[in-house]
């Protein structure tokens, strides 16, 4: 739980505007992006998510450094991969 | 510098390694405590401390949330899911953490339900789809988790979902640091900052140590190169006499923090006066609690709650290691009785917990090693 990790949005609800569809790993779920509320981000942008809300921007060369440097730690991370794909934040 | 060419840019870790020699003073010890179990983590992975003087030693801080949870907490989560139609939700890193009378797992295998969950949000959904069952949210972590919580209480008020509480637990890092800096136990030169947790807070919050205890910190980021560019960093700061709050993880953190976030919290919770952590002890003002507005929402106001303080196992010693006082190996029983298959301590059970992380990558102390093979 004490990871962060960055996925790249692919959409903004057009009915809700606290939650996106990001892709972390191949993995596409939602995620609250309220915290961001003050510049929210836009499809195409990265995030650092931590237990479903996204808690800060990052470039895409940092998000890629970031998952380059988490497949590297091995358990933890697969077992946050896990973690988040059996989330279904609505 | 075995371990040099693992680094993403070792040219760069290499550059800085010999950076961080020329700028220790031989005649000098020299001793950093990182205060994220993020950081830990990262330092025993790559054997960051082969690639620093003999007389720099980074000492691991009680960053880890999952560590500082007591004993008597983890006995009241499973208090709380033995009352009929209770499911008790949490973050996966707690299900083995020892209480009393055992894990959530081994409460499990005894007929309470108690789930993994990866959001809080994913604890309010489970509530909603069953108007049936009470879901609790055990809260756990620093002010990194604290905002996602917050904005589940918000959800949670604004959607009337009755059948939803939370067990709060959040602790604030800035009290830690402060009780860490007036034990006489340990002489520290500097931090390395935690970076996620300051995405949330800022740097602010930190400048009371440059200015109370003359001592610099550097908000580091995880990569092994960030751990190593902070370590410069301070080091740089003690040549030049000065000791000041510096980011060295610009890139995500931003000096004033995530005000939104701050608000969220501000909001639904309250400092408590006081909150016990596993082997510092009490500590005041260090955890948050609900708001009485939130009173419907607080598992503690709506479960009547034994609350005992349950004293560690004798054979633990996770206070001095949190408090960075003794190194994972020096622990009685590490490795031996205390493994992360049968954890004594909760130290064992998080990956970020230092001597979870020593163990699984077993690199050991640099003097030890030269001490054992007689070198
Ligand atoms: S080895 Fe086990 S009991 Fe000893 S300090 Fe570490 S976690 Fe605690």
């Amino acid at each position: 739980m004490c990871l962060a990790i960055p996925g790249e949005v692919v959409e903004v609800l057009p009915d809700r505007a606290d939650l996106a569809k990001v892709v972390v790993s191949g993995v596409r779920r939602n995620i609250n992006i309220s915290l961001l509320a003050e510049d929210p981000p836009a499809p195409g942008e990265w995030v650092l998510i931590h237990v479903g809300f996204a808690l800060s921007k990052v470039d895409e060369t940092e998000a890629r450094a970031v998952l380059e440097f988490l497949a590297g730690i091995g358990q933890s991370y697969s077992d946050e991969l896990d973690a988040f794909e059996d989330s279904h934040i609505d | 510098m075995r371990f040099v060419d693992e680094y993403r840019d070792a040219d760069r870790a290499r550059a800085l390694s010999a950076e961080i020699a020329r700028l220790c003073d031989p005649g000098r010890e020299y001793k950093f405590m990182e205060v994220c179990g993020g950081h830990t983590h990262t330092i025993y992975k790559h054997g960051i401390e082969d690639l620093l003087p003999d007389n720099v030693t980074l000492v691991h801080g009680p960053g880890c949330p999952v560590c500082v949870i007591p004993m008597g907490r983890v006995d009241d989560a499973i208090h709380i899911a033995r009352r009929p139609g209770v499911l008790m939700t949490s973050f996966g890193d707690m299900m083995r953490v020892p209480g009393s009378d055992g894990s959530f797992f081994d409460s499990n295998a005894e007929g309470t339900s108690i789930r993994m969950v990866y959001s809080p949000l994913d604890a309010l959904k489970l509530a909603r789809q069953d108007p049936e069952q009470h879901v609790v949210f055990m809260a756990i972590g620093f002010e990194t988790t604290a905002p996602s919580t917050a904005m589940t209480l918000l959800r949670a008020e604004a959607e009337g979902v009755e059948n939803f509480s939370v067990f709060g637990n959040h602790v604030t890092i800035i009290p830690a640091i402060k009780a860490i800096l007036d034990s006489p136990d340990l002489r520290l030169d500097g931090f390395l900052g935690p970076g996620h947790v300051s995405t949330v807070i800022g740097c602010r919050p930190y400048e009371f140590i440059p200015r109370d205890y003359g001592k610099p910190l550097v908000v580091s980021g995880f990569e092994p190169l960030d751990i190593l560019q902070s370590i410069y960093l301070l080091l740089r700061q003690l040549a030049e006499g000065r000791a000041e709050v510096e980011n060295q993880y610009t890139r995500v953190v931003p000096w004033q923090g995530n005000t939104t976030a701050l608000r969220a919290i501000a909001e639904t919770m309250e400092l408590r006066p006081y909150f016990e952590w596993r082997g510092l002890g009490f500590i005041s003002h260090s955890a948050l609690r609900l708001r009485e507005r939130f009173a419907p929402f607080d598992a503690e106001k709506r479960f009547d709650l034994p609350g005992l303080r349950v004293a560690d196992p004798k054979a633990c010693q996770c206070g001095e290691v949190l408090k960075g006082v003794l190194k994972p190996w020096e622990c009685k029983v590490f490795g031996t009785a205390c493994t992360p298959e049968t954890p004594i301590g909760t130290c064992m059970v998080s990956p970020e917990g230092a001597c979870a992380a020593y163990y699984n990558f077993g690199r050991f102390n640099r003097r030890r090693v030269r001490e054992v093979s007689g070198a």
